[in-house]
């Protein structure tokens, strides 16, 4: 017998898998490919407090960001976790303002947000441009792995009795007296009480094909992965109107340099954000954007060869706030879903709340903001 | 035409490439790979297996193979993952 | 908008591209290398006469990469000494877009293949061809198919002992009398390098394979062993050969990213075209290699074919009954030369699988399914070569489709520099 049935073997799929059968329930997570091949292996693997502005999903990457390092000691798993920090820089004075304006505001969240001098930034950060307004380090900023996390959650899920099912789709729910009886894969009908859609970018389809449409949509991204160097950027540097991109809900591109490197030697240069629906053709403008922005922050880059670009589709809500919680026209029906960008780092707190939640547990995060009926997720 | 080899002035002809005067020079061997440092020369020869990277004029990870010699170039081994100078 | 564009500049393209210019139209022909030919008729690089001249209408951009191919038959170029920095950045629009590319060798992976001195056959003779330069004093040819004649006999034009041609399987042509019919024309070919070969008293062994090189930091030694019909070595064969250098092939792997790019279907590994040489998207058409390893005479047969089309030029039927038939052959010669599922045993734990990360064996096997996450846990096909080499062996091994690495946004390395700068036609 099946507890729960979780849609989707990403990261958020994984994370509230673990959760669940942490707490003692019988899970089965159905993908309709391999675990963590979609938005989770198309990000940087971003653990980041730096970019998130106070509010609900600041407070959900805090209570994530203190998760991370537990579990994946608790589940014997490195997946290349790298307390790195990170170094916001501003080049414009109107940007070295926005930068003040909101690490004052993150700091009275709790988050450490260090103003540097240029000469603790040159010592930081030595090839990193010298033009620059305002730096402000986020000590707590970190990154991973994200399939190697992936693989370990579901390694847990495993071993806890839970089953992870591959290449086997679910196309809809099952119900009885208005409430969730089962799940229906490709395959067959799968009987349980609770259905977690992960789905990613792709959770208004099966909300859909459940009978409870939400409003999530995908929003593409584009980085950019040069040749292995040595070490040369130290931290994740971004610069300062990363914040501003996050944030907005315009369908033109827009890009904010993130640059950092990885254990592999390799610098990833991300990101754009673009509303193209699932259209996953390279762009070239986009390229051009990002390799412009990543020269201005680093300039020995101009030398250094781009080797392959890589993306995939951000899931977000209109009002860019994760949904996380049960949908109140289908009990039994859960969404975990919408984390646009940041899915990764706010994959435990997700696990966490979900699990808080499905089992009447105190939340260890204010669920409101994230409920499934606000009226940017649930259209009219 | 004159380049310089690891630090040597040498004589390359027109059509050159920077794999066909190392290996006239009887080199096998002018990289190391940035884990292992094992060395590496030419393999696929047609760009394709980036095997035979070097090092022109301060810039790395240039395919030796494909990259066709000019009077003046300074050419160097590469070891491992380099900077551009 | 330019109008015929043609990329690659070997058999295939340069018959596109005379076809089209012929039926009156305007035609770009990208290379990448500084000489038209391709590797097939790779051109002495050290002497100038140029054996492919040019037909009017046909300009040459020589040098030039394409690194980006857009919706709409946008094509990115650089234009520019290999690798630059500082090549010229273009874009052009293609009215019609010829995708001929070609193929670069498969070579399977076994202990020891990533010392110097271990090469594929072909860079062997484009060493020979292009440079003058043998790749060795004393060297060993192994794989398999036929294309290890002509690297057998390149090597000894540029002055080298030739230890032993090798040839893993024992083809069995009796078994297709109708592919062989198809290929007579090609048997004084075959002739002349049989006599080359027996002229330099070098020995030709089929059912034989290196399964292990070995050396300090260079090639000292093989060993060699007699195979069984799946390439299972066959105990008690091993023998140890001392040379300075192997050249390793067995077949082809098509250069599959720029037609990935521009959205054209593929099947069984290769680009599907119609009888026109028409992909599945409207304006590009492929030839030679890309649509299935055939040889330098169906590729120039085809790009004929595709040169004609992509000029809305109407298409003998003559000639597609040439492309038919030589795709007979081209069929049956594949089917001789399998490539037997055995080599897996001549692998160790320790044998790298990917050369430019150096993943072994071992890693390979531990990682995560699905091609994505198989990339990302063991690291193999990330390196600059984008999987170009090992992709093939590492889907064999992990039960991947064979064009599961053949998807490269972007198709060769660029310079963040070079992207940045103006564009300036």
């Amino acid at each position: 017998m099946v507890d729960v049935t979780v849609v989707g073997a990403g990261v958020i799929g994984a994370a509230c898998a673990e959760a669940l059968s942490a707490a003692g329930l019988r899970v089965l997570v159905v993908d309709r490919a391999d675990p963590a091949c979609g938005t989770t292996a198309a990000g940087e693997g971003n653990v980041l407090l730096s970019d998130k502005p106070p509010g609900p999903e600041l407070e959900l990457a805090r209570v994530s960001r203190a998760l991370w390092p537990e579990l994946l000691a608790h589940l014997g798993a490195s997946a290349e976790w790298e307390p790195k920090g990170g170094i916001v820089v501003a080049t414009t004075d109107a940007g070295a303002a926005a930068l003040a304006a909101t690490a004052s505001g993150q700091r009275e969240s709790g988050v450490d947000a260090v103003a540097l001098t240029p000469d603790q930034v040159a010592d930081m950060e030595p090839l990193l441009t010298k033009h620059i307004t305002a730096a402000m380090h986020y000590p707590e900023d970190a990154q991973l792995q994200p399939v190697l996390a992936t693989v370990a959650l579901l390694t847990a899920v495993r071993q806890r009795g839970g089953e992870v099912r591959s290449g086997e789709a679910a196309v809809g729910v099952v119900t009885k007296g208005g409430a969730v009886a089962g799940v229906r894969t490709e395959r067959e009908t799968v009987p349980c009480r609770i259905v977690v859609n992960a789905c990613g970018p792709w959770s208004a389809a099966f909300a859909r094909a459940a009978g409870a449409p939400i409003d999530v949509l995908p929003r593409r991204g584009m980085i950019l992965v040069t040749a292995p160097l040595p070490q040369s950027v130290r931290h994740k540097v971004y610069d300062a109107d990363y914040v501003g991109a996050v944030a907005s809900g315009d369908a033109d591109l827009q890009t904010s340099t993130v640059v950092e490197s990885t254990q592999a030697g390799t610098v990833l240069i991300g990101s754009s954000r673009q509303r193209v629906g699932f259209d996953d053709t390279i762009r070239v403008d986009v390229v051009t954007e990002l390799a412009r922005k990543a020269v201005a922050l680093f300039p020995f880059l101009a030398d250094v060869p781009v080797m392959r670009a890589y993306g995939g589709f951000r899931p977000y809500s209109p009002d860019h706030l994760p949904v996380i919680g049960e949908d109140p026209r289908l009990p039994g029906l859960w969404h975990a879903t919408g984390h646009e960008g940041a899915g990764i780092g706010l994959a435990p707190a997700t696990g966490r709340l979900l699990a808080d939640l499905v089992l009447s547990r105190p939340p260890s995060v204010d669920p409101r903001p994230f409920r499934v009926d606000r009226p940017a997720v649930i259209a009219a | 035409m004159r380049v310089e080899l690891d630090g040597e002035w040498v004589t390359a002809v027109p059509g050159q490439t920077v794999a066909g005067l190392l290996l006239a020079r009887g080199r096998v061997s002018w990289r190391t790979t940035r884990a292992g440092g094992a060395p590496r020369g030419v393999f696929c020869g047609i760009g394709v297996c980036h095997d035979c990277l070097v090092v022109v004029n301060g810039v790395p990870d240039v395919r030796a193979c494909q990259r066709l010699l000019a009077d003046g170039d300074r050419v160097r081994c590469q070891d491992g993952a380099e900077l551009p100078s | 908008m330019s109008s015929v564009v043609v990329v690659g500049a070997g058999p295939a393209g340069l018959a596109a591209a005379a076809a089209a210019a012929r039926a009156g139209r305007d035609v770009l022909l990208i290379d990448a290398e500084s000489r038209r030919g391709g590797q097939y008729h790779r051109q002495d690089l050290l002497d100038t006469t140029e054996r492919f001249p040019l037909p009017p209408g046909v300009e040459h951009l020589a040098e030039t990469v394409v690194w980006a191919v857009e919706p709409g038959r946008r094509l990115h170029l650089l234009t520019g000494p290999a690798d630059g920095p500082g090549r010229r950045r273009r874009t052009v629009d293609a009215a019609a877009l010829v995708i001929a590319p070609g193929a670069h060798d498969r070579v399977l992976p076994f202990p020891g293949w990533t010392l110097p001195g271990v090469y594929t056959a072909g860079a062997a003779q484009a060493m020979a061809k292009g440079q003058r330069v043998a790749v060795g004093r004393r060297v060993l040819v192994a794989g398999t198919g036929p294309f290890l004649l002509p690297v057998a006999r390149a090597v000894l034009g540029a002055g080298a002992e030739v230890a032993a041609v090798l040839e893993a399987n024992r083809p069995r042509w009796h078994t297709e009398p109708r592919g062989l019919a198809a290929g007579l024309a090609k048997a004084p070919e075959l002739l002349g390098y049989l006599r080359t070969l027996a002229k330099h008293r070098v020995p030709y062994r089929t059912r034989t394979a290196v399964i292990a090189a070995h050396g300090a930091d260079r090639l000292e030694s093989v060993t060699t062993a007699r195979l069984d019909e799946r390439w299972r070595v066959r105990p008690g064969t091993e023998r140890e050969l001392e040379v300075d250098a192997l050249c390793v092939g067995h077949g082809f792997t098509p250069r599959l990213e720029l037609a990935v790019a521009a959205g054209c279907a593929l099947s069984g590994g290769f680009v599907s075209v119609d009888p026109a040489q028409r992909t599945s998207v409207p304006g590009v058409y492929a030839a030679g290699e890309v649509t299935g390893i055939g040889g330098a005479d169906l590729a120039a047969a085809e790009g004929a074919v595709a040169g004609l089309a992509a000029a809305g030029a109407p298409v003998p039927p003559r000639l597609l009954r040439r492309v038919r038939s030589l795709r007979r052959f081209a069929a049956a010669l594949d089917r001789v030369h399998p490539v037997g599922d055995g080599w897996r045993e001549w692998l160790t734990d320790d044998t790298l699988i990917c050369r430019c990360e150096e993943v072994p064996y071992r890693a390979l096997r531990a990682a995560a399914p699905g091609a994505r996450a198989l990339r990302l846990t063991s690291r193999a096909g990330l390196g600059l070569c984008q999987g170009r080499t090992c992709g093939a062996a590492v889907a064999d091994l992990c039960g991947l489709p064979g064009d599961a690495f053949a998807r490269r946004p972007i198709a060769a390395p660029v310079r963040l520099g070079e992207l940045i700068d103006e564009e300036n036609e």
